[in-house]
């Protein structure tokens, strides 16, 4: 099964990558390294699938959630099996697509080993077409930015190392390795990317409703589509335009068509409607406070009854009220929009895992160049790499142990979200300053000639 | 009841005969059977029956006249259209294999299970008033039954008395494992006697003895019979069984007396009984050679009683000479010898918690069969509260070390905050052999108001309840006479070969992961300090634009500048 699968992989990325322009450098000479990649990946994974590791990462809280645990998916398909709706319990809360997909696919774990290469696929193809970019933009900048702007050999790296940063990242093998259906969200997400990047208004409509059928919080992901469109066909984001109105409704009904059409789609294979409480309305409520990496589970355990749904209110506008402002400023830069969108969904949704962490961190060698005005990278990553050292730790002592309480746990997410806040919002920082230099120049001048410091007024 | 047997001086008692008072709209019996167990405690069952030739159920017919009957139950049943109603609540856990099986079993705590009538058309909203006025009737916190905890099993509880209801839409089944019994359960339980604790048996009843008790059960079973079929009768057994430690009741002593049990004596038979025994069983003792009794009686009898023939000493407390000189009865029991073994019971459950940790768990069911060489089903019921999930695809069930596929699975999964699981099996067990059931759950972590006050205690987790027809060892009788002693005639025999049974597991109590109780405040400003972080950065950076840095003049330069406008001067630069 495995070579199998490698046989697809390469196929997959020969025809991805040999119909570009400068198709055959690339193919000659990123497909070894690439295929070399994907064969250590693939191996890691083989090796922990077969190991006695991999019943403990299933059980992982930090690693699975409520709503894709791989051993609720199996209860969901026992539940058919008895003739119970699997949606009138509280255990399975995966859309009925995936019930039907996983009902007609006999080797479950293969397929989560073919999600994370398709993903790698498109994330090289998104940027190769950034290079592109920033190879006709390099001469309207000042020549002393020149230095801010990636030389071709920089970015020919690049594609390997989104694949690496990955494939091989930790949170994304243990995301594997317990068969976690964030994957599949993922591998959906990617290709939305993809499309979009590719410029296929409709194929990327139709991933972005898949992808918010399958976890309503994508939604947000319209509005950089949307933007990215519209600079790509050179409509510029004029109200009074009708050519503007035309394309974002065009847009728009592909993207509510195939919503509908999904849902219908739905209903008619399970022949209710008893899917939407059970998964829209379990992300929208959190009934379930099961500890995560999450917000939301300790702030909802320890709320005061009569406050809960206000707050439940608060937080979940939290992840989409972001949008809004965040287009206006990037509304020139969808790509890297996409990127805060996806960044803002893994810290602020109800139920996270380490997998929605892993998708956004994927991005993180994309803004390469952005690494010299990042101020607390150093911070971060210590804070990051140490907080999933005491995931584990805190668990044992708390869950097994009985020597910690639930605090102890507790500090240890809102640190790690603290961390992805501040790593987020400093790659946030480090775009539009880089942004400023390209149009003012790398060494600024004070009136009295001596160097300047740059601050936010 | 039946006389001439094999063993020895056996006199015919006519007042044992037709006693059933036809004239009367309503009868009442009473009567107390002891039991010496092998292990030295005794267990002494109490029945009431009050018999009433009345159908209140019926359309438009109002009824007002209550004469044995208690007017407090009769109002509840009509009002909520009860057709059968099983009300118990225990304190302690009858251990099967030692003491054999009860006459009406009880798990720990509280348990009621109706059936309501076909007729009601919201059975929810009845059972919610139901539950809060029984809750009332009996000074128990049976009002804490909602949805949570209220399953409708379908086959393991069918109506014990007249019609053949199988819609199990009509039925609820809930239990409080976690309920304590105590005196203020007994005292409205005795009022609903006819004769109270005035007179009777129900002298006896005093709380200090029978709470000082191993196991302690009453129950209060409410049904439709037939009586000889020609007209419905509402039938109202009120039990209370206990078992009285050797050790902390008896002083190590074998030697018991109702006296030493009840610290009273019995003086006379409720006047409004229409009989009144007590009986005490003396299979194992055919020629005195175990124990004595005093005063002895030349009255036996035999009755088949879960699959065995017992054998009977009988006291009719509606003769005087029962009472002798003193006009006081106290029966004295004192042991001789040794006892043999116990016949170890047909059939046999317990039940634990595997696994260590407080994330996951497994529930064992181990249900033995001791028939020698009969295989016979059962049907297990689990009901599982919500914060417990189980995992349906992790069920196992092997017997002699195989797989024992169940015939029939009846699962509703829980609902959080709203309803139990429900799961029922039938399993067949194979003859002489151990059963194990297991399945595996994962413990929640529930909302801060949402644990009891003791959380670390744990949570409680209903017994499971086995019920089977088990193969009989003598003919059981299938017809319903009055003159059989009450406790033989409680369950229904449909057939002559086996006897049914219902055995109750032990309730689990399972930890959960607390939170910390005294953090709301700190939570919820901790949560929201994080967010608010994230928040200002990205406000800050949305809302701002870079700009040069130039420093501002220091504060000498501005007040001076400040001077300098008030005197209209030219400012510094």
């Amino acid at each position: 099964k495995t070579v199998c699968d490698l046989n697809l992989s390469s196929v997959l990325m020969n025809s991805n990558l040999v119909h570009r322009a400068d198709s055959f450098f690339l193919a000659t000479k990123m497909a070894a390294p690439l295929t070399l990649l994907l064969i250590v990946a693939v191996t890691i994974r083989a090796v922990l699938f077969r190991s006695s590791w991999a019943e403990l990462i299933s059980e992982r809280v930090e690693v699975v959630s409520p709503l894709n645990a791989w051993k609720r998916v199996v209860e969901g398909l026992a539940l058919l099996d008895l003739g119970v709706s699997p949606y009138s319990g509280d255990v399975f809360h995966e859309t009925p697509f995936m019930i039907y997909l996983f009902h007609f696919v006999v080797d479950y774990a293969e397929i989560v080993f073919m999600v994370s290469p398709d993903l790698v696929f498109c994330l090289s193809r998104f940027l190769t077409s950034l290079k592109q970019k920033y190879a006709l933009e390099s001469d309207r900048y000042p020549a002393d930015c020149l230095e801010l702007l990636r030389s071709p050999k920089e970015m020919f790296y690049i594609p390997l190392k989104v694949a690496m940063f990955y494939l091989l990242n930790p949170f994304t093998i243990l995301s594997c390795v317990a068969k976690s259906t964030c994957g599949l969200n993922n591998a959906i997400i990617a290709l939305f990317i993809l499309c979009t990047l590719k410029g296929s208004a409709l194929l990327s409509g139709i991933l972005l409703a898949l992808a918010t059928y399958q976890s309503i919080y994508p939604l947000t992901l319209f509005a950089p589509a949307l933007l990215f469109f519209l600079q790509r066909l050179y409509i510029p984001v004029n109200l009074r335009r009708s050519s503007f109105w035309f394309f974002t409704l065009q847009y728009a009904f592909i993207y509510v068509g195939s919503l509908v059409v999904i849902t219908g789609l739905s209903f008619f294979l399970l022949g209710s409607w008893d899917f939407i409480p059970s998964v829209y309305g379990f992300i929208f409520s959190v009934p379930d406070l099961t500890p995560n990496i999450g917000l939301f589970w300790y702030f909802f355990a320890e709320m005061f009854e009569h406050f809960r749904l206000f707050f439940i209110c608060v937080f979940q506008i939290n992840v989409f009220f972001y949008t809004i402002p965040l287009s206006i400023k990037l509304k020139e830069h969808p790509v890297f929009l996409i990127f805060m969108q996806i960044a803002i969904i893994s810290i602020f949704k109800s139920y996270p895992t380490v997998g929605d962490v892993a998708l956004y961190m994927a991005f993180l060698p994309a803004w390469s160049h952005l690494y010299r005005f990042l101020r607390n990278i150093f911070l971060v990553s210590c804070v990051l790499l140490a907080c999933s050292a005491l995931f584990p730790v805190l668990w044992h002592l708390w869950i097994y142990a009985g020597s910690a309480n639930s605090n102890f746990y507790y500090a240890i997410t809102l640190l790690f979200n603290f961390g992805q806040i501040l790593l987020v919002s400093d790659y946030f920082y480090a775009y539009l300053r880089r942004e400023h230099h390209l149009t003012h120049g790398l060494y600024l001048k004070k009136k009295d000639g001596t160097e300047a410091t740059l601050v936010l007024k | 009841f039946r006389f001439p047997s094999p063993i020895g001086h056996i006199s015919t008692c006519p007042s044992l005969i037709g006693q059933c008072c036809k004239t009367h709209p309503g009868s009442f019996q009473e009567e107390l059977v002891i039991r010496p167990l092998h292990s030295g405690d005794i267990y002494a069952s109490f029945q009431f029956r009050t018999l009433w030739d009345t159908d209140f159920l019926q359309e438009g017919q109002k009824v007002s006249h209550y004469r044995l009957f208690p007017k407090s139950l009769g109002q509840v049943l009509s009002k909520f259209s009860v057709r059968e109603l099983h009300i118990s609540f225990t304190q302690g856990f009858w251990r099967t294999m030692q003491w054999g099986q009860p006459f009406i079993p009880s798990p720990p705590g509280a348990e009621l299970w109706v059936w309501f009538h076909d007729t009601v058309s919201d059975v929810d909203g009845n059972w919610k008033e139901l539950t809060n006025v029984l809750s009332g009737i009996f000074c128990a916190s049976l009002n804490f039954i909602d949805l949570t905890n209220t399953v409708q099993p379908s086959a393991s509880f069918k109506p014990l008395g007249l019609g053949n209801a199988t819609d199990h839409r009509f039925l609820r089944y809930a239990t409080l494992p976690r309920e304590i019994v105590c005196t203020e359960n007994l005292t409205p339980w005795k009022k609903l006697l006819p004769c109270g604790s005035k007179a009777g048996l129900a002298v006896l009843m005093k709380s200090e003895k029978l709470f000082h008790s191993s196991f302690h059960s009453q129950a209060v079973h409410i049904r439709p019979i037939c009586q000889q079929c020609s007209s419905k009768a509402w039938e109202l057994r009120q039990t209370l069984n206990v078992v009285f430690d050797l050790h902390t009741s008896g002083q190590g002593k074998k030697e018991w007396s109702l006296f030493k049990m009840f610290s009273r004596t019995l003086t006379e038979a409720c006047p409004l009984a229409s009989s009144s025994k007590v009986y005490v069983d003396i299979t194992d003792n055919p020629e005195g050679e175990l124990f004595e009794l005093s005063p002895a009686t030349p009255l036996l009898g035999q009755a088949v009683v879960l699959g065995d023939r017992r054998t009977y000493s009988v006291y009719d407390l509606s003769r005087a000479e029962t009472f002798g000189q003193l006009r006081s009865f106290n029966l004295l029991l004192r042991w001789k010898g040794d006892s043999g073994d116990m016949l170890r019971p047909l059939l046999h459950a317990e039940r634990y918690v595997a696994g260590f940790g407080l994330q996951t768990g497994e529930i064992h069911t181990v249900i033995y069969n001791n028939h020698p060489y009969r295989a016979f089903p059962v049907l297990l019921m689990d009901s599982v509260p919500w914060y417990l999930q189980l995992y349906i695809h992790t069920l196992t069930v092997t017997s002699k070390s195989r797989d024992n596929k169940p015939s029939y699975i009846h699962y509703q999964p829980a609902k959080d905050r709203h309803r139990p699981h429900l799961l029922e099996m039938l399993i067949q067990l194979p003859p002489h052999s151990m059963t194990e059931v297991t399945v595996q759950f994962e413990r929640a972590l529930l909302k801060w108001t949402e644990y009891t006050p003791d959380p670390n205690h744990g949570f409680y987790v209903g017994s499971s309840v086995v019920s089977a027809l088990v193969p009989s060892m003598v003919a059981m009788r299938t017809n319903f006479t009055q003159d059989q002693p009450l406790f033989s005639s409680f369950v229904p025999v449909k057939e002559e070969s086996s006897y049914f049974v219902r055995v109750y597991t032990e309730p689990l109590l399972v930890n959960l992961p607390t939170p910390d109780f005294s953090m709301p405040y700190n939570v919820i400003c901790l949560t929201c300090t994080v967010v608010a972080v994230g928040y200002g950065s990205f406000y800050n950076l949305l809302t701002r634009t870079f700009q040069v840095d130039e420093p501002s003049p220091p504060l000498s330069k501005r007040l001076a500048n400040l001077i300098r406008r008030m005197r209209g001067v030219p400012l510094l630069t």
